[in-house]
């Protein structure tokens, strides 16, 4: 208010305007962020497993991920050689898990872009367009998001083959849904308001309006949409994976799990190969739910007062 | 209470335009909500029939994977499954044949898989029936008693556990509990029998048996419960914490009545339609959990007939559980609709 | 019941307390209701008049500190009991809630909402005898009794904002609050609504405290007028007289806006004035209203001006009030703030 005098208005162009608007609303995001607790919290137990995730080849020589060159005792319990013990093949449980992060964590990403930008088209169309287009794109997200994911996803991987870049593909296509509902539901607010109606009546093309005005308005939402269906994908992977579905080659937390059930350490009590990954899951996925959850909160003033 | 029409203004007050309430009633709502259904299972059927059959590329490759060696042997396949005709004319077949509850011959069992899913259907339904009964009535609970006292301990404590519970693979929750009380830990001896739906030596008729089921059933009910009261308890406690914003609390609190008046006639009626909703939304999750859950309990059902079928592959029990599955969220995401309706006003008149 | 003044505020603050810090919405306030009169409470939207209106039956947020005294019939409505504060929500004082859409319940028919404040405060009446009273009530406002049966949703806006209205006469109270009864309709039913209003509380010899940002409709209404700025109190009299001849700038500008039909941002923003009324968090020294007066001056960045009377039952708070206008060459309030 005191500064008014010195601030003259210079001439700004409506889209940098617009940026201006947009860079102010993600630094009020990030100080709003900052202030909750949850929130912050999720993000430093993530920045802890992105870290583990890229450094590992520092942290753990992947040499320890090989079966032929391990050389410790079968499903040995902690020791001082073996901080969380061994696996049935005698490898390090911690070495694995280190590494099992980035699978785990790779799969998560890979498949929520692919889940987002199906999601977040689908959405925007069904919201945008009226008329047939709309309603044939919602009518298809609907039946999609009727459709069990599981089985959907479990059918898919058996008939696609079993493989990394198959699983993130499987988790993506069957995920989407949900994201394209919540980018309809912004997307039909959106419309209403006064700058896309003005771009109308000026003449703006419709693509141009979406990818101008409407797109960069539900950002926000399917930035915090993203977080939460990180966490369904890392663990959709997880259980894909225990159930025999997952990449055979590479080590994620899921194949961990499936290893140590199929090698009965369940009944003979090998906690150390059980807990682990089942709590790493639990960490990442968690840390994923309260960033997701905090990032609700701060972008929708609605929400805000469940605090 | 005599002097009403004394003033002019009430009379005219009348003239204003009147919303006519439209009268589309209940029934048409059903009609229109199995309609919709009706739609959905025809998708589902579309969805199915390319996945099996045009998504492969291949069919006969996939479908009798690693059976069918000659030329001739693949040509006799194609036939039997009228894979030559066009797209079309297999798809009315398979639509013919699914409709007759001719699903195949499963490679495993040698058995029709319309039998084999007839036979492990019980279990499973016994199993998913008792834990989403038991997760809906408690989870709801928990929302509502969170939501009321939000900030409070009981909300931080239900929440924090909720969504440690809602980031945990259920089947993992199922494994530790086998752990802890099936096999037993440190100086506790295991309780609770490992997996299965019944002891060997136990007439399941008898009431013996159905005692040994309960017993059996203990640990696996445990778990899907904790896994669906996760869900079912965050989101009644957002739906009521959206709730409580509203007006209409205000106005109920204005007129003196108590604070669980205020909850129980208006906050909670209220966010039961969102919860329904949402519900209806995830019931596919309750399938997930019944697979895994099934899968890692051993319990004879649906689930562990499908986990069964992954390794071998045996594409056509894998293709029944999924149209069973589908068509049992289909209904379920309708019986969700149809109380909706029940429940708001607005979509019954 | 001896006292004629039915409700009276003394020195009330409100604060609330949110992540970003404590936000003054009502900074002492002092206002009394008597029997029979109706009083006007006007200004723009975020002025604090609401959050006022709120403390009457404590119904602030959770995150509210209150502050100074509401005595309703000369008991302290933020200190009594709860058991004597649920007798004077509805039985002693009523709320008309601004924006019926939402004030009453989506999935409850329309006659066991009215009946609701009944049951609980008489809950020994026959369920004919609040089937009448219900009837009657809802003919009162003139609307068919059969529409008891009907739900929200199946009423247009201004049968809605009836229904409240019979809702807040349910339990013969002794003063009705109404909280900006009509914004939410067109200019005709506006009438209509609140004549149905002003008429059911005159009849009756009700207080009524009514709050609105369109000061025209207060001064038809009103006996007398409180204008609030930025949590207080900025002028307070007559309402014919705040209307016609007003002594602070801002309830001139108020009085000036006649709102335009079809138009919703000219029922915010009173014409003429420029800029926003002042973020509660960012309050500027001085006059709160400086930044927006066409007559501030040096004087009124000091201290914030104190309510003065000026002749009898008429105070404002302005330093200006009789000063000549001698800042001309400053021009309009919109350039110096360039």
């Amino acid at each position: 208010m005191t500064t008014t005098a010195t601030d003259k208005p210079r001439q700004l162009s409506a889209s940098q305007l617009a940026r201006r608007r947009r860079m102010a609303a993600w630094k009020r995001t990030w100080g709003q962020f900052r202030r909750h607790r949850s929130g912050m919290l999720g993000l430093v137990i993530l920045v802890f497993f992105v870290a583990v995730a890229l450094l590992a080849p520092l942290i753990a020589s992947s040499s320890g991920l090989d079966v032929t060159k391990a050389n410790g005792p079968v499903l040995a319990p902690p020791s001082s050689d073996y901080v969380l013990g061994t696996d049935e093949n005698g490898r390090s449980v911690l070495t694995l898990l280190i590494w099992g992060a980035r699978v785990s964590l790779f799969v998560g990403l890979l498949a929520t872009l692919i889940s987002m930008v199906i999601g977040t088209l689908v959405g925007l169309i069904s919201g945008y367009f009226g008329g047939w287009v709309g309603r044939i794109t919602f009518r298809l997200t609907e039946w999609f998001l009727t459709i069990p994911f599981l089985p959907l996803a479990i059918v898919m991987s058996t008939v696609l083959g079993r493989g990394l870049f198959n699983i993130v593909i499987v988790i993506g296509v069957t995920s989407w849904p949900g994201t394209a509902l919540l980018i309809r539901s912004q997307t039909l607010s959106i419309r209403e308001r006064a700058y896309v109606e003005r771009a109308q009546a000026i003449g703006a093309g419709r693509w141009h309006q979406l990818g101008r005005h409407v797109l960069p308005n539900v950002m926000p939402m399917v930035f915090a949409n993203t977080t939460l269906t990180v966490a369904i994908a890392i663990l959709t992977e997880t259980t894909l994976s225990f159930l025999g579905l997952g990449d055979p080659t590479r080590v994620s937390w899921g194949t961990m799990l499936n290893g140590a059930y199929e090698a009965g350490a369940i009944t003979t009590g090998c906690w150390w190969y059980v807990v682990p990954p089942g709590v790493c899951v639990v960490l990442v996925v968690l840390a994923f739910t309260l960033i997701g959850q905090a990032l609700e909160e701060v972008l929708n003033p609605r929400l805000r007062a469940r605090r | 209470m005599t002097l009403a029409a004394a003033d002019p203004g009430l009379v005219t007050a009348e003239s204003e335009p009147e919303v006519r309430p439209r009268r589309r009633g209940y029934a048409s709502y059903v009609g229109l909500k199995v309609l919709g259904s009706i739609g959905s299972l025809f998708f589902m059927l579309v969805v199915n029939f390319f996945l099996f059959r045009v998504l492969p590329g291949d069919p006969a490759h996939t479908l009798g994977r690693g059976r069918l060696s000659t030329e001739a042997q693949v040509e006799a396949f194609n036939k039997t499954y009228g894979l030559q005709q066009p797209v079309w004319q297999q798809f009315l077949t398979f639509l013919h044949n699914t409709f007759t509850g001719q699903l195949g011959i499963s490679v495993q069992y040698r058995l029709p898989v319309s039998q084999l899913i007839a036979d492990r259907m019980v279990p499973t339904i016994l199993l998913v029936g008792t834990s989403t009964i038991l997760a809906t009535v408690i989870g709801v609970y928990l929302g509502i008693r969170g939501a009321w006292g939000r900030g409070s301990r009981f909300d931080k404590v239900t929440t924090g556990t909720s969504l440690t519970l809602y980031a945990m693979p259920e089947w993992w929750l199922g494994l530790l509990l086998i752990a802890a009380l099936g096999v037993g830990f440190w100086i506790f001896p295991g309780v609770f029998p490992t997996g299965g739906l019944h002891s060997p030596d136990v007439d399941p008729n008898s009431l013996k048996g159905v005692l040994d089921t309960t017993w059996h059933l203990v640990l696996p009910v445990t778990t899907l419960t904790l896994a669906y009261l996760a869900d079912y308890s965050l989101i009644m406690r957002s739906s009521l914490l959206d709730e409580l914003g509203e007006d209409y609390l205000q106005t109920a609190r204005a007129k003196g009545l108590r604070d669980i008046q205020v909850r129980n006639r208006h906050a909670v009626r209220n966010a039961l339609l969102p919860t329904t909703t949402i519900v209806a939304l995830n019931i596919g999750f309750v399938v997930s959990g019944a697979i895994t859950v099934e899968t890692v309990f051993s319990i004879p059902g649906l689930g562990l007939l499908a986990t069964d079928a992954i390794q071998v592959p045996d594409f056509w029990v894998l293709q029944g559980t999924f149209l069973v599955a589908s068509a049992g969220v289909i209904f379920a995401n309708l019986i969700a609709n149809l109380l909706y309706g029940l429940l708001d006003p607005r979509v019954r008149t | 019941m001896s006292t004629s003044e039915l409700l009276e505020m003394r020195d009330v603050h409100v604060t609330y307390r949110t992540s970003e810090g404590e936000l003054p919405a009502v900074r002492g306030v002092d206002l009394t209701v008597r029997r029979g009169q109706i009083v006007g409470v006007a200004g723009e939207s975020g002025c604090g008049k609401s959050t006022l209106a709120s403390t009457v039956l404590r119904l602030q947020a959770a995150n509210a500190m209150v502050s100074g005294e509401v005595l309703f019939d000369g008991q302290d409505v933020l200190t009594m009991r709860w058991g004597d504060l649920r007798a004077v929500r509805w039985v002693g004082a009523s709320i008309v809630f601004q924006g019926a859409l939402h004030s009453l319940n989506p999935v409850h028919r329309i006659g066991a909402q009215i009946a609701e404040p009944i049951q609980v405060h008489a809950p020994g009446l026959a369920e004919g005898r609040v089937r009448e009273r219900i009837e009657s009530l809802l003919e009162q406002v003139g609307l068919d009794p059969a529409r008891a049966r009907s739900y929200p949703h199946q009423l247009s806006g201004g049968q809605k904002q009836r229904v409240m209205i019979a809702m807040a006469l349910a339990c013969d109270p002794q003063l009705v609050v109404a909280d900006e009864p009509t914004t939410a309709l067109d200019v005709m039913v506006q009438a209509q609504v609140l004549g149905v209003l002003s008429g059911l509380v005159r009849e009756r010899g009700l207080g009524m405290m009514m709050i609105s940002h369109d000061l025209s409709v207060l001064g038809d209404l009103c006996d007398r007028i409180t204008v609030m700025y930025a949590g207080r109190v900025v002028e307070e009299g007559p309402a014919e007289q705040i209307f016609a001849d007003p002594l602070h700038p801002y309830s001139a500008a108020l009085s000036a806006a006649f709102p335009r039909v079809g138009d919703p941002s000219a029922r915010f923003a009173p014409s003429g004035l420029p800029g926003d009324p002042p973020l509660p968090w960012d309050l500027p020294g001085g006059c709160t209203f400086a930044p927006r007066c066409p007559r501030a001056a040096e004087v009124c960045l000091p201290a914030e001006p104190v309510l003065t009377s000026y002749g009898e039952g008429r105070a404002a708070a302005c330093v200006r009030i009789g000063q000549p206008d001698e800042t001309q060459h400053h021009g309009s309030p919109g350039e110096v703030a360039s």
